[in-house]
């Protein structure tokens, strides 16, 4: 076993090995594999189509993969849905937020795991708690809103974006995955969100970034991971790597970007 | 100043939204004891009104739930038929009473849970298919095993609930509440607290909201599917015990077009179509319209041609009342932000000129 040559080193917090999925005759991701370390901000980039989301909602429990397995801490697990990975702390803020515009955001923080007393099956939820956690925890993160009792669907798009964070952050979340968290935000909100992910980092919590804008990833992450088709393409640290190779690495093409790397950090 | 009055009025849009709807059963009330003095307050009008709403309101309270998650149940009026008869025919075989009465509801939930099973594992695109399946389906089986025929005279325990009625002196010599009141008290106020306090309950309203938000929260989708129309069977079995109870029979064309009744009781009281809005009380005050427009208009002896003709136009009308609503939001939140963005401008402008003569 390899383990015996790892003793000593801790294993990462996450790890992916050979993911593919298919979806009938399209191969959505082919044979896929990453880690993350705690505390770790991975940028992953890939052009429309790459596999990002598909690779993230397996991550995410919400997709089974058709191949491969996810390692966490070193125990290999499986996902029937967002609820198993919620239990050990893997939290996603999707793309299109998935909030229930429908109810008041401290509701959508704590859906689906309201606190209040457990009873046949059911949970007879204490709404004036959930209020108060929620009021707090938003304290927390700094996120400003008028009362947590508006509506969602009452919010600017940046506040959304903030509710949909702290959902992902109410409970003990060890990674969050954020699919373009930054794309529907005024600038001003941005570089919230940013901050927000910089202070998760801080708290030990690892960070898998999903972006299609280089200055967010060039900005938060450690590392930056590249797919293509589907596959794994390239990866770096993000010390040894400059924004026109990730560039090239999006568009598929590596090796003589070097050339075209004139604003290579030094 | 001008933005703490807007919000105000936003507050007051609000109570208006959540409280209109009362309203206007109040109106409706005032009217009719206006223009029927000596017959629509009597106790045993307004005793007869509370008997006859009782089917529709059970129905709707179901169908409320189902609309809730932005589907439809169409086979409620069959469920009824079909429970009503398997409970006239329990009862005539001369079943013990306990299990007649178990038999009306039960019938509801097993017709329920297919729908909510055919919904989810045949992934059928939409309820209306699924439902309209089991109409038909639901109504050819009753027919089936009653032969088409009617079943008449049911044992006293089982007339109970539907026809049974507790004497109140205190409201006169007639003085007297149906036990069918009862029941509906019992199953809206369980409904609404459901609704309100029980998560299963708060899931409904998110599936009806944002399905993808309740999947990704861990909420499993399906099976609240499957709960609201086991639910809806429910109700729709329960009112089969009332209305055997009342007519005193089983016949096998009963509740031919409840559904409609039902889903026309649901959209009056103010819930959207497409889900994840409505109350309890919205639903009640529903029923009560349509209830009392049919009411009021028997006293006045207008035909009931045009009471079919005044209760589309009002279903027309209720929901046309939504949308102008909903319009008048959107403005009033756009007033408010441009509102603040003008705010904002001038600080800035402000700013900028103190920070240049500085």
């Amino acid at each position: 076993m390899d383990e015996v040559a790892d003793a000593g080193r801790k294993p990462p917090l996450l790890e992916a090995r050979g993911i593919s999925k298919y979806f009938g005759a399209i191969t959505a991701l082919d044979g896929v594999g990453f880690h993350l370390a705690r505390g770790e901000v991975l940028g992953v980039v890939g052009d429309n189509g790459a596999g990002k989301s598909t690779l993230m909602k397996i991550l995410s429990g919400l997709f089974q993969p058709s191949a491969g397995e996810i390692v966490f801490q070193g125990d290999p697990v499986r996902f029937a849905s967002p609820r198993d990975a919620h239990r050990i702390g893997i939290e996603m803020v999707y793309q299109d937020l998935a909030l229930a515009g429908n109810m008041p955001i401290f509701e959508n923080i704590y859906l689906g795991r309201e606190p209040g007393r457990r009873f046949l099956g059911m949970t007879i939820v204490d709404q004036e708690r959930s209020r108060q956690m929620a009021a707090e925890h938003l304290d927390r993160l700094h996120i400003e809103v008028k009362s947590v009792d508006q509506n969602v669907e009452d919010l600017s798009g940046g506040q959304r974006q903030a509710v949909a964070i702290a959902r992902a952050t109410a409970f003990d979340a060890r990674l969050v995955i954020m699919d373009e968290p930054t794309a529907a935000l005024a600038i001003k909100e941005v570089g919230k969100v940013l901050d927000l992910i910089k202070s998760l980092k801080e708290h030990g919590v690892s960070v898998i970034l999903i972006s299609h804008r280089l200055d967010d990833v060039f900005y938060v992450c450690d590392r930056v991971m590249a797919l293509f088709r589907g596959g794994n393409f390239a990866e770096a640290a993000l010390r040894d790597t400059s924004r026109n190779e990730v560039i090239g690495w999006i568009m598929g093409t590596k090796g003589h970007t070097a050339a075209l790397a004139h604003d290579r950090v030094q | 100043m001008a933005a703490r009055e807007v919000i105000g009025g936003r507050r007051f849009a609000k109570a208006a939204e959540r409280y209109g709807i009362v309203a206007v059963v109040i109106v409706m009330m005032v009217f009719l004891a206006l223009l029927q003095p000596e017959y629509f307050l009597s106790v045993q009008n307004l005793t007869n009104v509370l008997k006859q709403i009782a089917m529709n309101s059970l129905l709707a309270i179901g169908m409320f739930l189902v609309i809730l998650t932005a589907g439809i149940d169409l086979s409620v009026g069959s469920i009824l038929a079909l429970a009503m008869m398997a409970v006239a025919m329990a009862d005539k075989a001369g079943w013990p009473w306990p299990v007649v009465l178990l038999i009306g509801p039960g019938v509801g939930i097993i017709v329920g849970a297919i729908n909510g099973l055919g919904l989810t594992l045949l992934r059928l695109p939409h309820p209306f298919i699924m439902t309209l399946g089991t109409l038909n389906a639901v109504r050819g089986l009753t027919n089936l095993i009653s032969d088409g025929r009617p079943i008449s005279g049911l044992s006293a325990p089982v007339r109970f609930l539907g026809s049974a009625q507790i004497p109140l002196p205190a409201l006169g010599p007639f003085g007297a509440i149906p036990v069918s009141a009862f029941v509906l008290l019992v199953c809206y106020g369980g409904v609404a607290l459901f609704l309100r306090k029980i998560s299963v309950g708060r899931h409904i309203y998110a599936v009806g909201g944002n399905p993808q938000a309740a999947r990704v929260s861990g909420i499993s989708v399906d099976r609240i599917l499957i709960l609201v129309y086991v639910m809806s069977g429910f109700f729709a079995g329960l009112s089969a015990l009332l209305l055997a109870g009342r007519t005193d029979s089983g016949f096998p064309n009963a509740g031919i077009g409840a559904e409609l009744d039902a889903i026309a009781a649901v959209i009056i009281g103010g819930a959207s179509f497409f889900g994840g809005r409505g109350t309890v009380l919205g639903v009640f005050s529903g029923v009560l319209i349509m209830g009392l427009l049919r009411n009021g208009l028997n006293l006045m002896n207008v035909s009931v041609f045009w009471q079919q003709l005044l209760i589309g136009i009002i279903i027309i009308l209720a929901v046309y009342v939504d949308v102008l609503r909903r319009r008048a939001a959107v403005r009033t939140e756009e007033l408010t932000q441009s509102r603040a963005t003008h705010w904002l401008l001038r600080r800035r402008r402000d700013l900028d000129s103190r920070s240049t003569t500085t």
